[in-house]
């Protein structure tokens, strides 16, 4: 082995080590204040979510597709809520398609929607903007 | 003795290119018309299919490429003929089984990975010939390796381990705490782009060292610096893309300190520039170059957009917009495709020359593909901007009226895009038909 080859292999090692525990910090990380699981009707929700691509047209937290809008908080959102969620869900509106759902499965969606809106605000209209380029979210549950 | 293997993961490369820009025009044609053909082409249906065969074009050129240059060019002789052809063949059918998977419905996967999770068992596998493939013929036969050969092989070893990491979802461990998720999930495609960017930069190393037919480029100790600097910011720079979530906050932290360093390429890029602006043109240069001066023009407009949204307090505005979508066509397509462009066109010259006509064709081609990317690109921004307006300040109007109201710029959308198929399919066409041929004879 040269001597560069080493040097470049050190260098990776290094990388690599802070890359280990980087993601070891980063799966065992709770969420800051939400340290709540997904019950198992949430969690048939989310598997509705994945398997019905809600996610390609919209998002949650920003991320997803844009076709339709984002949804983190339309749990809470004034006029908004679990009926006009689930009003949504059949009725095929504009772009959405025409979904076909039982009435535990919308239920499951609606339980999905209520946790996520639970986890924080998105948009963070209260977050604060640090001169440094900064920006300080609220999170929910925090005062 | 030629290699077919490669020559077959070029041509599927390019036919899913110009398959996959097909299905993304009738994905935007939902933006124009919701109601009218929803239930034939649904839009949730068409963008995984586009997404994945785009996907497929980048990883596929990528892979033939690294297999003709090290086999062709390099005169390597490969550890195993077989593990390449095996390869090829778990790719090819494995593809089979994602189509399938979307036709029938089948979509239990996530954004960009929609198909059945099962399917990346296959995946990985076949990363994992092309991992061992690449090392047992490099380790042994070449000391010393210049800069690319080590982006390859860290772009095939990470391409492992993010698309593992996409999947860590099926573990309820992850799945349950949907903010970890969503975190985890956004880390493994930043870092899966990251890896792709290994293995397409390291092509474009090499073709530019080969076309000025000397390694310095590939040799230097700035080389080098950039490829750590990439590797530091594919293993940690990933979390502009999860700013907003409700993460801890030395998480975000640490993505905005890594994103930062990439100002210093923007500033080198400058730098280099100014000191070659000097020098005259070289028109005799041949077609893969003209490809990677645009590759150049198109990372330095991208770069300046990711910087600016890496800062939090922007990327507060642009996040969940279409400025983030404007930023993925724009590197795929501006800085990837017209790398692999670059390569295809290389490799096609060492098997058999473009007449006259067909160079002109291609550099015309060339023209219409900067010109309507710009405009594809901008008419993208502008979509963005007005979301954004509509989410920050504009809120007493529906999402619907605001959708309603970007109708023109979607149909700008849609018509750059079609402008846009066109000039790729000028490019692609006369390549496809030479890597065919080149089978036959
Ligand atoms: C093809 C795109 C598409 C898919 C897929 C889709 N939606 Fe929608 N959805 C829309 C659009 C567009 C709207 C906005 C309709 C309007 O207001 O005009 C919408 C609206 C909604 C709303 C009301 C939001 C609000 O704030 O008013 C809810 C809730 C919703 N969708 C849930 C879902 C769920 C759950 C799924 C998956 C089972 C889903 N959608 C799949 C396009 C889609």
């Amino acid at each position: 082995m040269t001597q560069k080859t080493k040097y470049n292999f050190f260098i990776i090692t290094i990388l690599i080590t802070l890359f280990v525990v980087f993601n070891g910090l980063i799966y065992t990380s709770n969420e800051n204040e939400n340290p709540i699981k997904l019950t198992e009707q949430g969690l048939h929700g989310q598997r509705l979510w994945q398997e019905n691509n809600c996610w390609s047209c919209h998002q949650t937290y920003g991320l997803g597709g844009y076709l339709g809008p984002d949804l983190t908080n339309v749990y809470s959102a004034e006029n908004k809520g679990p009926l006009y969620i689930k009003a949504f869900l059949n009725s095929g509106v504009k772009a959405m398609p025409k979904f076909n759902f039982s009435e535990a499965e919308k239920e499951a969606l609606v339980t999905y929607l209520k946790f996520i809106d639970s986890t924080g605000y998105y948009p963070n209209y209260n977050a604060k903007f640090k001169p440094n380029g900064w920006v300080e979210l609220e999170y929910k549950n925090e005062k | 003795m030629k290699n077919k293997a490669a020559i077959i993961f070029l041509i599927t490369a390019l036919s899913a290119l110009l398959t996959g820009m097909l299905f993304g025009l009738f994905a935007a044609l939902q933006y124009l018309i919701p109601e009218f053909l929803k239930e034939l082409i649904p839009f949730h249906k068409m963008r995984p299919f586009h997404v994945t065969t785009v996907i497929t074009w980048i990883v596929l050129c990528a892979t033939g490429s690294i297999y003709f240059y090290l086999t062709q060019i390099e005169k390597l002789k490969l550890f195993s003929n077989k593990l390449m052809k095996l390869h090829l063949i778990v790719f090819l059918i494995t593809g089979l089984g994602i189509y399938l998977s979307y036709i029938f419905g089948r979509m239990e996967g996530r954004e960009y990975l929609a198909f059945t999770p099962i399917l990346t068992i296959p995946i990985l596998f076949g990363w994992l010939l092309f991992g061992i493939n690449y090392f047992k013929t490099m380790l042994k036969q070449v000391k010393n390796w210049p800069v690319y050969y080590w982006m390859w092989g860290t772009g095939i070893v990470f391409m492992m381990i993010h698309l593992t990491e996409a999947h860590l979802w099926l573990f309820p461990y992850f799945r349950e705490h949907v903010i970890k998720d969503l975190t985890v999930q956004w880390k493994s495609y930043g870092s899966f782009v990251g890896s792709w960017n290994m293995l397409v930069y390291g092509i474009s190393i090499y073709v530019m060292a080969r076309i000025k037919g000397n390694d310095a480029i590939g040799r230097g100790k700035l080389a080098f610096f950039f490829y750590f600097l990439g590797l530091t910011n594919l293993m940690f720079g990933w979390a502009h893309h999860t700013y907003i979530l409700p993460t801890q906050p030395w998480i975000r932290y640490v993505a905005y300190g890594v994103s930062m360093t990439e100002w210093i390429i923007l500033g080198y890029m400058i730098y280099d520039w100014k000191k070659n602006l000097s020098q005259t043109k070289k028109d005799s240069y041949p077609l893969a170059y003209r490809f990677l001066v645009t590759t150049d023009f198109w990372i330095f407009i991208n770069l300046i957009i990711a910087l600016l949204f890496s800062i939090p307090a922007i990327n507060f505005f642009t996040h969940g917009t279409h400025i983030t979508v404007a930023h993925s066509m724009g590197t795929t397509i501006g800085i990837n495709t017209t790398i692999l462009f670059a390569s295809l066109l290389y490799i096609v010259s060492k098997i058999s020359a473009f007449s006259k006509k067909q160079e002109t064709l291609i550099k015309r081609g060339l023209w219409g593909f900067n010109i309507t990317l710009f405009l594809f690109f901008s008419a993208l921004l502008v979509a963005g901007a007005k979301r954004s307006h509509w989410m920050y300040a504009g809120n007493d109007t529906s999402f619907s009226n605001m959708q309603d109201s970007l109708f023109w710029v979607y149909m700008a959308f849609f018509v750059f895009g079609i402008a846009l198929t066109t000039s790729i399919s000028i490019i692609g066409l006369p390549i496809l038909k030479k890597l065919i041929n080149s089978l036959r004879v």
